[in-house]
């Protein structure tokens, strides 16, 4: 399925195929057994120009947008969810910069990042606000010509290895979520330190760390867009980087279904191939057409983003609820194909199933995509 | 520096299949990739480049479609490509061959140092490399498996044999076939593929080479097949048993009449 790509596009989904098949496949056991932040694939990733596809060609990057962030997380999804995620959360980092920076700001953080020489990171969620991101209780207080910054942020992907992070973070408490902002905090600021790595379920070869400011003093120049403005900046951030997290859903879910077509075409019970039996046959089905719903609506909503679309959270937020729903119960499939052997860690499929489930959880839950979609329903027949 | 590296375009060979009818390759439906050593010549080459600048060109002799192979070159990082193709050339036997390529590489803009893999995967014959280098009267050094120093007057190598390696130093030009043990081939870049897709192939034609036509092609290749067939699987043995001196003499005896003359 080529869903119209452009020329470039399907350079972009070859050229990230090679490096899944040939650099990432062979390592991602691995990688997830030591929880091993993938350096090595992330400068591939960068040397074959694909860091920056999403930035602006006068900043560095290759020009595209959404749609080609969703190729290349896909792609390497299908291969390892977690090493996709340490790509895709570079974009998660750096999407308000592109939304919401100056030109300034644009020109001085986002070279190195569309280059790939650093990544970048997103700091909202606290141990106290989750999906209610209106209790965060980080502080930004200013001071002359700097912001002072005192809090945790709790699982922030990329957390340590990322040299340019976008943390939310309370200008006026008294506003509630209208008293936050959104600033550009650079690793090495002193007063900013890091917490332990997280031992995870899956996306194990992901980096996930507390990001922790003590009296941090951020010059004034760091603030992005204007006081005040940080949860929109972090809703229209999620609006852009959703379907990134369908894509790599879709891309867990099609790796897994590729494991386990091959494995039932193998596996040999009865006296013949388990395919040959209805009960896989109907489950191989199944996911092949979920997939394919999924990467459709994944794709409909990062080519009506790149459009230049106003009205996109909705289709955003279906994009990731309905592709990471499909991710879990996929692998989950997969692994039922493989039996025991599914169970093993000596076999890919569990770990799919592991890396699946996070994308039903980060970047709002699927509860909270319900509620975004339930809101823009409603307000739609207000108009 | 310009640095030239020679390309050949060959069947996937991870997938080929025998007909059993004719013993030939089945070339439907078989993906053409680049010769997997030309890929570790064309990772020695970009690497020779940024080292010491300068200019790469992929040559290569074959059909059109050819063309892709050079253009895959090119989205590697390769600057320039030169595709070798005419009805002339066909049925060039290794000799022809390279006597075809080295008259191509001396229409170009000169040449330091000439990169190509140390074998293709589908003829296997390892003469190509030697032959150009011949043809063109320069140094050759083959089964480089890592270049020391490098200047643009000479270079210091490694040449791996069974035992071991040897280091040679060598003047320059000279033409290195390299072995996978040199290097990691990149992944292309995105700018290289785009540039590949639009990039101008340059092609020589017989006509374009100061070359002798008695040479080019099948007329030109002093090797003719005659036939292609696998040998015959090998029939078991016999099994002998008894005492020393039995076994000896019905050896002697089975050995003899192998052996007598049959007319």
């Amino acid at each position: 399925m080529s869903y119209l790509f452009t020329e470039e596009q399907k350079m972009i989904r070859d050229l990230a195929r090679q490096i899944a098949d040939e650099k990432i496949r062979p390592v991602a056991a691995e990688y997830d057994e030591k929880e091993e932040f993938p350096w090595p694939i992330l400068k591939v990733i960068a040397e074959s120009d694909l860091a920056g596809i999403y930035i602006e060609e006068k900043y560095g990057g290759m020009g595209g947008g959404v749609t080609e962030l969703c190729i290349a997380t896909e792609e390497f999804s299908k291969a390892c969810g977690g090493i996709a995620v340490s790509y895709a959360a570079s974009a998660l980092g750096s999407y308000p910069i592109i939304l919401y920076g100056t030109e300034e700001q644009k020109k001085k953080y986002l070279p190195d990042i569309a280059s790939g020489k650093k990544l970048a990171a997103f700091g909202l969620t606290e141990a106290g606000a989750g999906s209610d991101a209106g209790a965060v209780s980080t502080t930004a207080k200013k001071e002359g010509d700097y912001y002072v910054l005192n809090g945790v942020k709790q699982w922030i992907t990329n957390g340590g290895e990322a040299e340019t992070y976008t943390v939310i973070a309370m200008t006026d408490k008294t506003k509630g979520s209208r008293g936050a902002s959104a600033f550009i905090v650079e690793k090495g600021t002193p007063g900013f330190e890091f917490g332990k790595k997280e031992k995870k379920l899956g996306i194990r070869s992901s980096a996930t760390r507390e990001l922790i400011f003590t009296n941090c003093k951020i010059p004034k120049e760091n603030l992005l867009g204007k006081e005040g403005l940080g949860f929109i900046v972090a809703m229209k951030t999620f609006d852009k980087s959703r379907p990134g997290i369908g894509a790599q859903a879709v891309g867990i879910a099609q790796g897994a279904l590729d494991y386990a077509l091959r494995y039932a075409k193998e596996r040999v019970q009865f006296g013949k191939p388990v395919s040959s039996f209805q009960g896989i046959q109907f489950m191989l089905a199944d996911m092949g057409t979920k997939i394919e719903a999924a990467r459709a609506l994944v794709y409909y909503a990062a080519g009506l983003i790149d459009s230049g679309a106003k009205d996109i959270s909705k289709l955003s937020a279906m994009s990731k609820l309905y592709a990471s729903d499909v991710a879990m119960e996929v692998t989950t499939d997969a692994v039922q194909i493989f039996g025991g052997y599914g169970y093993m860690r000596d076999y890919p499929v569990e770990k799919y199933m592991r890396d699946a489930k996070i994308t039903q959880i980060y970047e709002g839950t699927n509860q909270i995509q319900r509620g975004v979609i339930a809101s823009e329903l409603i307000k739609e027949t207000l108009k | 520096m310009n640095i030239i590296v020679c390309i050949k375009q060959v069947p996937d060979t991870a997938n080929v299949k025998i007909d059993p009818q004719t013993n030939t390759l089945i070339r439907e439906g078989v993906a053409s990739i680049i010769n997997p050593f030309d890929m570790y010549a064309i990772e020695e080459a970009i690497r020779t480049k940024e080292k010491l600048g300068g200019k790469i060109t992929a040559v290569t002799m074959g059909p059109p479609q050819a063309e892709d192979a050079l253009r895959e070159a090119i989205s590697m990082g390769v600057d320039d490509a030169v595709l070798v193709s005419d009805r002339a050339f066909a049925g060039s036997d290794t000799w022809a061959t390279s006597y075809t390529l080295a008259h191509a590489i001396k229409k170009l803009e000169g040449f330091d140092i000439i990169f190509c893999g140390k074998q293709a995967a589908d003829g296997d014959t390892a003469q190509v490399g030697p032959g150009i280098s011949m043809h063109l009267d320069i140094p050759q050094v083959t089964y480089v498996k890592k270049i020391e120093e490098i200047s643009p007057y000479q270079a210091r190598v490694e040449r791996m044999t069974e035992e071991g390696y040897e280091i040679i130093e060598t003047p320059l030009p000279a033409l290195f076939t390299v072995v996978k043990e040199i290097n990691q081939p990149r992944i292309p870049s995105l700018k290289g593929k785009i540039r590949a897709k639009s990039a101008q192939i340059r092609v020589l034609r017989a006509q374009d080479l100061d070359a002798d036509e008695r040479f080019l092609g099948l007329n030109g290749s002093p090797t003719q097949v005659v036939k292609i067939f696998t040998p015959p699987a090998r029939e078991g043995g016999v099994m002998l048993t008894g005492p020393v001196d039995e076994i000896t003499d019905k050896i002697i005896a089975a050995i003899k009449d192998e052996c007598k003359p049959k007319f």
